[in-house]
């Protein structure tokens, strides 16, 4: 009975919520995906 | 030591005691007797001046930080680095303030970190806004930390701040994105009350546009005021790169304002809306559209097309203007059209004297750090560095 | 359409996994119909009378302060009133052209279904319960007043003369007392069955039916079915509800209004710094393009003056060769001439002893 979501407004409650989470881990992973990207060529670069 | 005094008790400084000794006052009264002592707010009513102009003015016109970073960083213009510095101290300066307006305004102005930590309504527009604008203030302290860092001397402090420069920037402009153009959204709730000339769905497009607009302006606005004032902290690049950044500016904020123009009269045409400019709220749709948009457009291409720097410095305080306009008229003129006269707001006395306090500190905040940190002259032993 | 779109998001986004249990059950609901055994009121204006007994229950069940006027003094009704921290319904007077008499309705919240309040609260601070009661929680709220703006009949009402604790007031539907099994205050008191208590769904039947009993007493209009994604609280009028300060209200729900900007804040998230690192990228490939040409420009630059100078000091050697030969040429002559003059002279003076001395002071002359 808890379970159940009767509203839209309950329904966006949930789902914003846990977008609001995986908004965080994207910002937080392109950093990093960006710099494997371009790992590499920052080290030929370098030396 | 008496002629430094006389020197600082001049009239502008006087007027700025004045007005921060009457600001305690007013702060007293409004925390010691409530919201409903010192404003005309009421249950019609809620947002006032308060929002209007310190959240909603205050949020735009510190839209020169994105704007200007990210012209430099990350769309290679590096003729326009002297302005970085300058542009995020305001930027931070107005947000940090907005904070701190926003303070009057709540009833519990003590849980403002409640939505944060506490109890997130993702569902709210305002839960965006007050994420983005808590995250981007603390983006701008770092962002404006290395000019701290330079003045202090701590050298491995400020290299840290300036390694972070991009990721920074490109967090700022993704933020402020948001954050602009929620503000905007904050009325698609209630469509009921808004002027159908100024509800639109896309609300959150304009608030976001004309926010580039305003940040655009604002640093040409501000960079007159500050040559005004400040003209002996500026070093030789500054003073070389400042007419460039003004014509490029107004050169960006011209077009921008053409194009918002349109989407504006698009809008108008998607929903219908010819029929209100006839009425008194369709006059001061068209005062906006032509006097606050069109208008400073216009001026702005002349002083670009006549490199006439004064065209453009007038430009830039309509474009502030039409900024302040604009939110007014959908936070306050506009909002709540359909009530009987008697029941609309205007302002009290009291709340304009808190928002010409918190302005007040932004402008003695500001003189304080560009008259002691390295924001408008780079620091000798930093040359180049960044 | 609801489904459609919940399952479509579902299925788009790929997190069914962990949205787990509960969304699978949701799905079984998708159409979002709100809570079905949710009870209302329905105020029927060609009953009531304007009694103000409505107020006087509800201030009483809620111990509201007392009014400066009595709930008896009638005379209240003569000015438009709206409700208030301290009041949380009120009924006003209509005079309606064309009629003799007065129409009466009363006004509190009316527990949207999709509250408005509740989707702008930045703290949950609103409660959309079984019941059908919307109820606000005052120990989480902020005070921001953003549930006035968003509330399309500006019902809730603030504490602004509290500096310490002001809280959002409003109608809670008499939640705890309907949780005893009672009735709300007001529907206690109303003396003309103005007011019924009821499933929500009960209440649209028995609107309908009174419609179509005595369509001359009522317009065709239960307000409150479809406003705003349909309310708790549902109005039967004799006249257009415009007549009775009623908003118009769209059918879209609050939720409805603010998805597509709160769904373009993760679109933003996931794509902006895309672009942007994009634009960084570029305009530092361009940069380096740029380096890269200037460096070869100053290299080639570098080669020109380079041979330039390489001929130069060609021509300058050849010359200087040249020069050299000639020069020995010369010396050469010159030793010649020079040691014929001599031989000469000695020969000369062999012939003629004299002249020694002009020899050797001419010698000096010879060498500079
Ligand atoms: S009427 Fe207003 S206060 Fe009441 S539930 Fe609806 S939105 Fe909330
Ligand atoms: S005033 Fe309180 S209840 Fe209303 S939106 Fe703000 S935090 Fe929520
Ligand atoms: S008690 Fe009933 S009849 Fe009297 S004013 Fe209230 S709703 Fe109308």
């Amino acid at each position: 009975m808890e379970n159940l979501i009767y509203t839209l407004h309950d329904f966006m409650l949930h789902t914003k919520t846990i977008t609001y989470v995986l908004m965080g881990v994207a910002l937080v992973s392109f950093v990093g995906y960006w710099k494997f990207l371009t790992g590499r060529e920052e080290k030929m670069r370098k030396y | 030591m008496s002629h430094d005094q006389k020197k600082f008790w001049h009239a502008g400084n006087i007027l700025t005691a004045i007005i921060l000794a009457g600001g305690l006052v007013l702060t007293f009264l409004r925390f010691y007797k409530g919201i409903g002592a010192v404003s005309n707010l009421d249950d019609n009513n809620p947002w006032g001046l308060w929002i209007g102009f310190d959240l909603m003015c205050g949020v735009a016109l510190a839209a020169g930080g994105y704007v200007t970073s990210a012209s430099c960083y990350l769309f290679g213009m590096k003729h326009y680095h002297s302005a970085v510095r300058p542009a995020i101290t305001t930027a931070f300066l107005g947000y940090f303030f907005v904070v701190v307006a926003l303070l009057y305004d709540l009833g519990h102005p003590w849980r403002l970190p409640y939505p944060l930590v506490y109890s997130q309504g993702t569902t709210s527009l305002l839960f965006e806004v007050g994420l983005c604008v808590s995250l981007y203030v603390s983006v701008l302290f770092i962002e404006w930390s290395p000019a701290a860092f330079e003045w202090l001397g701590m050298r491995k402090l400020r290299n840290i701040a300036v390694k972070l420069t991009l990721p920074l920037t490109i967090m700022g402009v993704v933020l402020s994105t948001m954050h602009q153009s929620s503000l905007g959204a904050l009325f698609l709730i209630a469509p009921g009350k808004l002027h159908p000339l100024w509800y639109s769905s896309f609300m959150p497009v304009f608030f976001f546009i004309s926010s580039m607009v305003a940040g655009t302006s604002m640093v040409i606005f501000e960079g007159t005021l500050a040559h005004k004032g400040l003209h002996r902290m500026m070093d030789e690049t500054h003073l070389k790169e400042a007419n460039g950044v003004a014509f490029g500016f107004a050169k960006a904020a011209s077009f921008i304002l053409a194009g918002y123009f349109f989407i504006k009269v698009f809008d108008i045409t998607m929903d219908d809306d010819w029929k209100y400019l006839a009425t008194g709220y369709g006059a001061i749709f068209l005062v906006e559209m032509f006097g606050f948009v069109l208008l400073p457009s216009f001026l702005y291409a002349i002083g670009v097309r006549e490199k006439n720097l004064k065209i453009v410095r007038i430009a830039s305080v309509l474009g502030v203007l039409g900024i302040v306009v604009n939110r007014f008229n959908v936070s306050m003129v506009a909002f709540n059209w359909q009530l009987p006269a008697a029941e609309r707001y205007f302002p009290s006395l009291m709340e304009v004297g808190i928002s010409i306090f918190v302005v007040t500190l932004i402008i003695t905040t500001y003189r304080f750090i560009t008259t002691r940190m390295p924001v408008l002259f780079e620091h000798p032993e930093y040359k180049d560095a960044h | 359409m609801h489904r459609r779109k919940f399952l479509s998001l579902l299925g788009g986004a790929g997190i069914a996994s962990t949205l787990g249990t509960t969304k699978a059950k949701a799905a079984s609901n998708a159409s979002f119909d709100g809570y079905p055994d949710a009870m209302g009121v329905l105020h029927d204006s060609s009953r009531c009378i304007g009694c103000r007994k409505c107020e006087e229950g509800c201030n009483t069940v809620n111990h509201l302060p007392k009014p400066e006027k009595s709930f008896d003094d009638l005379s209240v009704l003569d000015t438009k009133r709206r409700t208030s921290a301290t009041v949380h319904t009120v009924v006003n007077k209509y005079n309606v052209a064309g009629l003799d008499h007065p129409i009466f309705r009363k006004q509190q919240c009316n527990h949207c279904m999709e509250p408005a309040c509740a989707s702008a609260c930045f703290v949950k601070a609103f409660t959309k319960n079984s019941d059908g009661s919307v109820t606000y929680n005052g120990d989480v709220c902020v005070g921001c007043r953003y549930c006035m703006i968003a509330c399309p009949y500006s019902v809730p009402t603030f504490e602004y003369d509290d500096p310490l604790d002001p809280l959002i007031q409003k109608c809670t539907m008499c939640h705890p007392l309907i949780k005893e099994g009672k009735l709300p205050g007001c529907v206690q008191s109303c003396p003309k069955e103005a007011l019924t208590f009821g499933k929500r769904s009960d209440l649209i039947e028995i609107a309908r039916e009174r419609i179509r009993k005595y369509p001359e007493r009522y317009v065709n209009k239960i307000y409150g079915e479809t406003e705003a994604g349909g309310t708790n609280w549902l109005y039967l009028a004799p006249v257009k509800h415009t007549e009775l300060g009623q908003p118009v209200v769209g059918k879209k729900s609050a939720p409805e209004l603010t998805a597509g900007a709160l769904g373009a804040v993760p679109m933003v998230v996931g794509i902006w710094p895309v672009l942007l690192t994009g634009a960084y990228a570029i305009s530092k490939r361009k940069e380096k393009i740029a380096a890269e040409d200037q460096k070869a420009a100053v290299a080639q630059a570098i080669n020109e003056t380079q041979s330039a100078a390489d001929d130069k000091l060609k021509a300058a050697m050849e010359k200087a060769a040249k020069d050299k030969e000639a020069s020995i040429e010369r010396e050469t002559k010159k030793a010649v001439a020079n040691a014929e003059k001599e031989f000469e002279a000695k020969l000369a003076a062999l012939q003629n002893p004299e002249s020694e001395e002009v020899e050797e002071s001419s010698k000096p002359e010879g060498d500079a």
